[in-house]
């Protein structure tokens, strides 16, 4: 019995992630743990985007902020259950992410890049002033999630529940990719044209692609707020837009797995570089080129590229 | 099989002796989380400088209960999200005893539940009255807050008869809660708020928010609430402006930067302060002004920097803290926070600090001095 | 009323022309690369910071301008060969996250060696406001407004009349074309980030002495420096030059009349309405797609 090489990944990951735990001696690994998980599912969804139709998000936090803040505040200021505020706050934002869509994704290139930037920011703008809502930039708690009369508390439970949902979506991206739909995919980012040609219709891609992207950003904004305990607007700002675009292009644009160990790598970074004091933005931003320029598909294209070619 | 026993017990007696030398000369963990980049660097950065410096100089004279002291901390750039991670990670991985820090008051806010659950005693650097209003067990905090900034003000203009005020505040976590609080506390002092205008922290022009300011019926006095060089702008475009009204600023300008920066523009201004700014000019008889010469000096040679007060909310939580240790005689958790919440005129650079189990920042209102800017210097006013 | 609306235009028009400077060094090397520079900020940070450490270390004026605008030209040549050529052909989404890599690589040693504080500058022809029609301008703004209108009006004349600055253009054309034509395709690359360096270095001197400079000033005038070139249209010099004004004047005219607490989105509400009916910004070229 052969098995495709993603369903190999995939079992592999679904592995690592079961065995990890077993090196999560603390609360603090733990909570590293979760936060690598809650970023590779981010980077999973915004891969299908940018890896296979092309099309560049710096808005995504923008997304990520209204899960987040839809949990936070529906929860807390209007005593709705978490588990609805989460789903409005996803409904919201695919409303959102459709209606603006068409119109957006008709760019190309950097006017696309700046389109969804603007849109990022004026999502976040709206997070800093309304102070009310949101507490503006001194941010607001937000209460642990329950589900019917269960609450997710400590890091082991959170643990299971973030990875659960990264191995659904990281499933869910290989399956899209490998069906028919895929395939059009793929076509879109190596030549729109041709594929429009080809009879498909790659609008209505993009924006089905772009909408899910935005969802899971959402999803995981809400679950992030709800796990973190409180908010500040940073999270829906323009840094964390480039840090999740960053995750994708490092790991390795068009590849899932490769997403997953960007979102690793990112997160780990700043754990590791707190050793150099004070040089810590110097080191982050040279390994960020050297990775770059060293490994231009991203690590795990590059890395799989060489090996095959060894093996070959 | 055996051999595998005899590791294990190897190791196992290492680590009794490990654990055996280690009581007397183990370091007692102070934890820090600090915003050292990002927007709040301008607080962040003199305050790890402090920490560093003073847990160097405690060191030299013998360390705390005989035992040096060591510092281990984090940058969370800003970022409240950050501060909470490493938080968890000051707690449950690097085991520290105590915890300063929380520059801004979102990451004090991410931090707080976490010390709460796991009883680690933990000073903030942050100035919103939520930190401590309602008291929670474990956290205490060192700097005025941002209502006593705003009291501080409202009582001046109350005495000279100013009472219709425009605000200006920055769109940052500092500028907004003193916007709130300002707003909060206003009408006890007759004060009414005219127009309430914002900028954002890197703004580069302010005389749009001025010119509106100015042309507002009636007001009297324009109070701004911000930090580091925006403040700044403001009061030169002020100037060119040629507005005549009184401008007020807040302690986000206690710092002879702000002077340097605003230049002639800044004559005439006034704020509220901790003592570190006058500490040469302070009266002999008062009791901070050792304090406060001490620490301005020892920064000042150290750093090679001017002193802040922000860099001094951190000494004044360093002292707190190893204050109470002292008083408890022990590094035990609940014991230093009890001997903390015990705390009953220690006098830092912030002002007398009097404790008590509902009042987890002990500073009263006359601890923050108001400041007029005269001749490109500071003078303490009564 | 009428001196309300006039200082609100003032102060958009004195942001704006910041906002302008920092464009023109987007564009040029968008047009040179199909690239956008996130390290363009760090090049107005260096030479602010430059000059105003020069002058404090009792350096003559003119002197630390000349010696800050080399700085930031020297370290937009070195971020060019070290980072951008060894990357190649890479796609352009990687060559942004490089450029990234280059802004953080940038403020980190600035951070490093200048430090954090705040730091000013004199300012070049004194502190008294000129009162026109009841609105003040200071002496100040009219240097960073000419100084904008100088650098047009040179750049014109580079692109339009003299060889190098047609290759340039050929180069952002059709790089494969114009390497066949014989044009150095390399050295204009090097060129404009270079020149876009020195832009931004003049840019950030002219305004410290009015906004102050910082280690991290870069940030936020990168960011605007983009939103103005994508506003006026990517690879457009004259472009580059109205949307930084007239994102200066909707931010002015938004604090003014609106809120100033919005007055940072409104241009991206603004941007967002002009990427719809306008999907190339104002003034951007028609770009028609290679089958």
């Amino acid at each position: 019995m052969t098995m495709k090489p993603t369903t190999r990944g995939f079992l592999f990951l679904a592995f690592v992630l079961a065995v990890l735990p077993l090196a999560l001696t603390n609360g603090y690994y733990y909570d590293l743990a979760i936060r690598m998980a809650i970023n590779a599912t981010i980077a999973v969804g915004l891969n299908l985007l940018i890896g296979y139709t092309g099309q560049i998000s710096l808005g995504h936090a923008g997304f990520f902020g209204i899960g987040a803040y839809a949990s936070a505040i529906l929860t807390s200021r209007y005593g709705l259950p978490s588990g609805l505020a989460l789903i409005i706050g996803a409904v919201a934002t695919a409303g959102l992410a459709f209606a603006v869509a068409r119109p957006i994704l008709k760019l190309k290139g950097h006017y696309l890049a700046m389109a969804t930037l603007g849109l990022g920011i004026i999502l976040s703008m709206v997070v800093v002033n309304e102070t009310d809502l949101t507490g503006g930039p001194d941010g607001m708690p937000v209460d642990a999630f329950s589900l019917f009369g269960m609450q997710i508390v400590g890091e082991q439970a959170w643990y299971v529940v973030v990875v659960l949902i990264l191995l659904l979506v990281t499933r869910a991206a290989l399956n899209l990719i490998d069906a028919p739909a895929g395939r059009a995919l793929q076509a879109i980012h190596g030549a729109e044209i041709a594929a429009r040609v080809a009879g498909v219709d790659t609008t209505s891609f993009k924006v089905r692609v772009f909408v899910l992207s935005a969802v899971v950003a959402s999803v995981m904004g809400s679950v992030t707020a709800h796990y973190v305990g409180f908010l500040t607007p940073g999270v829906a700002g323009f840094f964390h837009s480039i840090e999740l675009v960053t995750m994708v292009v490092l790991g390795g644009m068009a590849s899932v797995f490769g997403s997953i160990l960007g979102a690793v790598v990112l997160t780990l970074l700043p754990q590791l570089l707190s050793a150099f004091e004070g040089w810590e933005t110097v080191v982050f931003g040279l390994i960020l080129m050297l990775t770059m320029i060293f490994l231009p598909r991203g690590i795990l294209p590059t890395l799989r590229l060489k090996f095959a070619g060894r093996a070959a | 099989m055996e051999k595998r026993t005899f590791i294990k017990f190897t190791l196992a007696a290492a680590a009794c002796a490990a654990i055996g030398t280690a009581t007397a000369a183990d370091p007692i963990r102070i934890g820090a989380v600090l915003s050292v980049t990002g927007p709040a660097a301008y607080l962040g950065d003199p305050e790890l400088k402090t920490l560093q410096m003073y847990v160097e100089t405690l060191n030299k004279s013998g360390g705390v209960l005989g035992r040096p002291l060591e510092l281990v901390h984090y940058d969370d750039g800003s970022e409240a999200g950050k501060a909470n991670g490493f938080a968890k990670r000051l707690i449950e991985n690097d085991k520290v005893d105590f915890i300063i820090g929380g520059t801004t008051s979102g990451a004090t806010m991410a931090i707080a539940p976490l010390v709460e659950r796991a009883q680690v005693p933990f000073i903030s650097l942050a100035g919103a009255v939520v930190i401590v209003e309602p008291a929670k067990k474990w956290v205490f905090k060192t700097p005025h807050t941002d209502r006593m900034a705003a009291e501080r003000v409202f009582d001046d203009m109350k005495k000279a008869g100013l009472t219709k005020v425009a605000l200006l505040s920055e769109n940052s976590g500092f500028g907004q809660s003193g916007r709130k609080e300002a707003q909060a506390v206003a009408a006890k002092y007759g004060i009414t708020l005219v127009a309430d205008e914002t900028y954002g922290p890197k703004d580069t022009d302010m005389t749009a928010q001025l010119t509106k300011i100015k042309g507002v019926p009636g007001v009297q006095a324009v109070f701004v609430f911000g930090l580091g060089q925006g403040p700044a702008v403001v009061t030169k475009n002020f100037a060119q402006l040629g507005i005549k009204l009184p401008l007020y600023q807040s302690h986000g300008v206690a710092s002879d930067e702000y002077i340097r920066l605003a230049g002639a523009a800044a004559e005439g201004v006034r704020l509220p302060s901790p003592a570190l700014p006058v500490a040469a000019k302070l009266p002999a008889t008062d009791p901070q002004k050792k304090v406060v010469s001490d620490y301005a000096k020892l920064f000042a040679e150290r750093w090679k920097a001017e002193p802040s007060t922000f860099g001094g909310y951190a000494y004044d939580g360093l002292m707190l803290a190893t204050d109470a240790m002292r008083r408890a005689g022990s590094t035990d958790k609940g014991k230093v926070r009890d001997a903390l919440e015990a705390t009953t005129n220690f006098v830092a650079t912030s002002g007398a600090f009097n404790m008590s189990a509902s009042d987890h920042m002990g500073l009263s209102l006359s601890a923050f001095r108001m400041l007029e800017i005269r001749n490109g210097d500071w003078t303490l006013l009564n | 009323m009428l001196s309300e609306l006039l200082q609100f235009l003032f102060s958009g028009l004195t942001v704006g022309a910041m906002y302008a400077l920092a464009a023109v060094g987007f564009s040029l090397i968008y047009s040179a690369s199909g690239v956008i520079n996130f390290a363009q900020g760090e090049f107005i940070m260096l030479g602010g910071m430059s000059a105003a450490l020069l002058v404090q270390a009792g350096v003559p004026l003119p002197l630390a301008i000349a010696l800050a605008v080399l700085v930031a030209a020297a370290a937009g040549l070195i971020v060019e060969k070290l980072a951008i050529e060894p990357a190649g052909n890479s796609e352009v989404v990687t060559l942004v996250i490089i450029t990234i890599g280059a802004s953080l690589t940038l403020r980190g040693l600035a951070e490093v060696f200048l430090g954090k504080g705040n730091h000013a500058l004199p300012a070049f022809s004194g502190e008294d406001p000129l009162v026109i029609f009841g609105a003040t301008l200071m002496p100040q703004s009219l240097w960073v407004m000419g100084v904008t209108l100088v650098v047009v009006l040179a750049l014109g004349l580079f692109f339009g009349r003299t060889t190098l600055g047609k290759g340039v253009l050929a180069t952002s054309c059709n790089k494969l074309a114009a390497q066949l034509v014989g044009i150095n395709t390399r050295f204009i690359l090097l060129l404009a980030f270079g020149l876009s360096a020195a832009l931004g270095a003049v840019g950030g001197i002219l305004v410290a002495p009015m906004t102050y400079t910082s280690y991290d000033v870069g940030i936020m005038m990168g960011l605007k420096g983009f939103v103005a070139a994508a506003l006026g249209g990517l690879g457009s010099g004259f472009g580059a030059i109205v949307g930084g004004l007239l994102l200066g004047i909707v931010e002015a005219m938004t604090a003014g009349y609106i809120s100033s607490a919005y007055k940072d989105a409104m241009p991206f509400v603004l941007i967002l309405l002009i990427l719809f009916f306008l999907p190339q910004g104002l003034f951007g070229k028609k770009a028609t797609d290679r089958v």
